[in-house]
């Protein structure tokens, strides 16, 4: 942990006291969780990366498609290969949530040297963020049934193992034949953060030894999540589909909905330096909260509450932070919203500064806070802030002190970041992450 | 509609439903599931396609023939025929 405002065994005792039950034991008092693998598919890239290079070029993955009765959709759409770890038959039994988990499972699993078969694997958990899951599928069984005068006898037997909530986290169970707790964690768009803090927090339990966790997203594959966003008036169009998602610029006009995925393999720290593995960066502090005050409209205050929350429970001042990714979706009333409490938190911080990862891969709705983390986690090694882009007219009311635009920021360094997704019917979370240091 | 037409119908569905299986050399007589890697999620997904792709009801308590290819033709023939009539 990287501990600015208080000395690092001060803070890290506050944090893991403030979890901490009365009889537990002391793995949960005094572990330190850190990410040692990532397996991401994005729609610029499908590992770190890839990811990376596209977003230091400034590279957008946002492109049109045809979908069923809503018709041409700018949309982030992901190409990586799911025949790399699954066979055809589980593809075509599966889901789409089911194969990006499984592709980003395997891949996390590799990039941090695990050995599955050296571990008890009762003692690996899944821990899987979404959005929603089985609109997809229930709107492809339904437009099946069309076919056959709506008679359900058409209706398919693999309509439920689709569509349980926790599809994704158990399709990567069967894939890897991991036999300990796998389930999804419904947090709204706030569920790639989500997912990583359960995983955090069964470590720090003891209930697992190694946690496979992030968010994933098939959104792109449902009618009803685009046509339900252009019917609240918070879907984007733009003649050029590289151009439609633009938070912060004057002319921004909604959400452009993308697929993707992105899980961490994590740790307790002394797992991680026991087996010698390259350490990313430490879940340093988190904090979720709700706003309670409407369904899709989001709330600044209580933003700002979940942000500084997290700040406390890890001992950081705001100057602490280096790199802000910010939730923003690009809707004209959110992206306000969100830039009122970061400037309320971070406005007298000159060292601190602001991004998007949104504006290159669209809304990746669960997995967006995992995936925008690996947008910044690099930034630890190469010291550069990422860019926003397609802030062609900056809206006056989104004018962050320090926002990166257009080109990537060199700083001296980065030693932690903070990683805001929030979601509908008010959910909130932040999560800081910060540089290993023993 | 021969046996051997019926035969070849039966494996265009299990070539979808089972895309990683080499069908070339399926033996007739042999139990399909003691050559392929085939459960009963399957099954009824044979059973399904035969429902969509050409009318034909399977009930349950006559599952147990379309254990192979050539109990299949057995027990399908007739009914592509009787459809056929229709």
């Amino acid at each position: 942990m990287v501990c600015i405002g208080l000395t690092c065994e001060l803070a890290r005792q506050k944090f893991a006291g403030l979890h901490a039950a009365q009889d537990n034991t002391a793995t949960m008092q005094t572990s330190r969780i850190v990410i040692t693998g990532a397996g991401l598919t994005s729609p610029i890239g499908n590992n770190l990366a890839e990811m990376r290079a596209s977003l230091l070029a400034g590279r957008s993955g946002i492109e049109f498609i045809e979908l069923r009765y809503v018709g041409q959709v700018p949309a982030g759409v992901c190409r990586f290969d799911p025949l790399k770890y699954q066979k055809r038959k589980d593809v075509r039994v599966g889901t789409r949530a089911g194969s990006i988990s499984i592709y980003c499972a395997n891949e996390a699993i590799a990039d941090a040297g695990v050995d599955l078969d050296g571990l008890d694997r009762e003692r690996v958990g899944i821990y899987v963020g979404t959005t929603e899951h089985g609109n997809v599928e229930t709107e492809n069984e339904i437009y099946n049934l069309s076919q056959f005068n709506y008679d359900t006898k058409f209706w398919s037997h693999h309509h439920n193992p689709r569509t349980v909530a926790n599809n994704p986290a158990g399709e990567a169970s069967l894939n890897l034949g991991i036999t300990g707790p796998a389930y999804a964690i419904g947090a709204a768009c706030a569920a790639g953060n989500a997912g990583i803090i359960q995983a955090a927090q069964m470590l720090r339990l003891g209930e697992v030894d190694v946690a496979i966790a992030g968010g994933v997203s098939e959104s792109i594959h449902t009618f009803g999540i685009f046509a339900a966003f252009r019917s609240q008036g918070a879907l984007a169009s733009h003649e050029d589909p590289t151009k439609a998602s633009r938070p912060f610029d004057r002319k921004r006009n909604g959400i452009v909905v993308s697929e993707g995925g992105c899980l961490y393999v994590l740790e307790r720290l002394e797992d991680a330096l026991a087996r010698g593995a390259r350490i990313y960066g430490e879940v340093a502090s988190y904090h979720i909260n709700s706003d309670a005050t409407d369904y899709v409209l989001p709330n600044a205050t209580r933003q700002a509450a979940c942000m500084r929350q997290a700040l406390k429970k890890g001992g950081f001042a705001p100057g602490d932070i280096q790199i802000v990714n910010m939730h923003a979706t690009s809707t004209p009333q959110g992206d306000i919203q969100e830039c009122q409490a970061v400037k309320e938190i971070f406005g007298e911080s000159p060292e601190t500064w602001v991004n998007n990862t949104k504006s290159f891969i669209g809304h990746a709705m669960g997995a967006a806070g995992a995936l925008e983390l690996a947008g910044n986690l690099p930034a630890f090694e190469d010291h550069l802030v990422h860019p926003t882009i397609n802030v062609e007219d900056l809206d006056p009311d989104c004018s962050v002190p320090n926002l990166v635009l257009d080109k990537p920021r060199r700083v001296n360094r980065v030693d932690a970041l903070l990683n805001n997704s929030f979601g509908m019917l008010g959910i909130n979370s932040t999560l800081i992450i910060t540089r290993y240091t023993d | 509609m021969t046996k051997e037409e019926c035969k070849k119908l039966v494996l265009d569905i299990i070539a979808d439903i089972a895309p990683d299986e080499d069908l070339s050399d399926i033996k007739p007589d042999v139990r399909l599931r003691d050559q392929l890697q085939l459960d009963s999620m399957d099954f009824l997904d044979i059973v399904m396609e035969l429902r969509k792709r050409h009318g034909i009801e399977v009930p349950e308590a006559d599952y147990i023939h379309l254990a192979s290819l050539d109990s299949c033709a057995d027990y399908l023939t007739p009914k592509f025929q009787a459809l056929a009539s229709k």
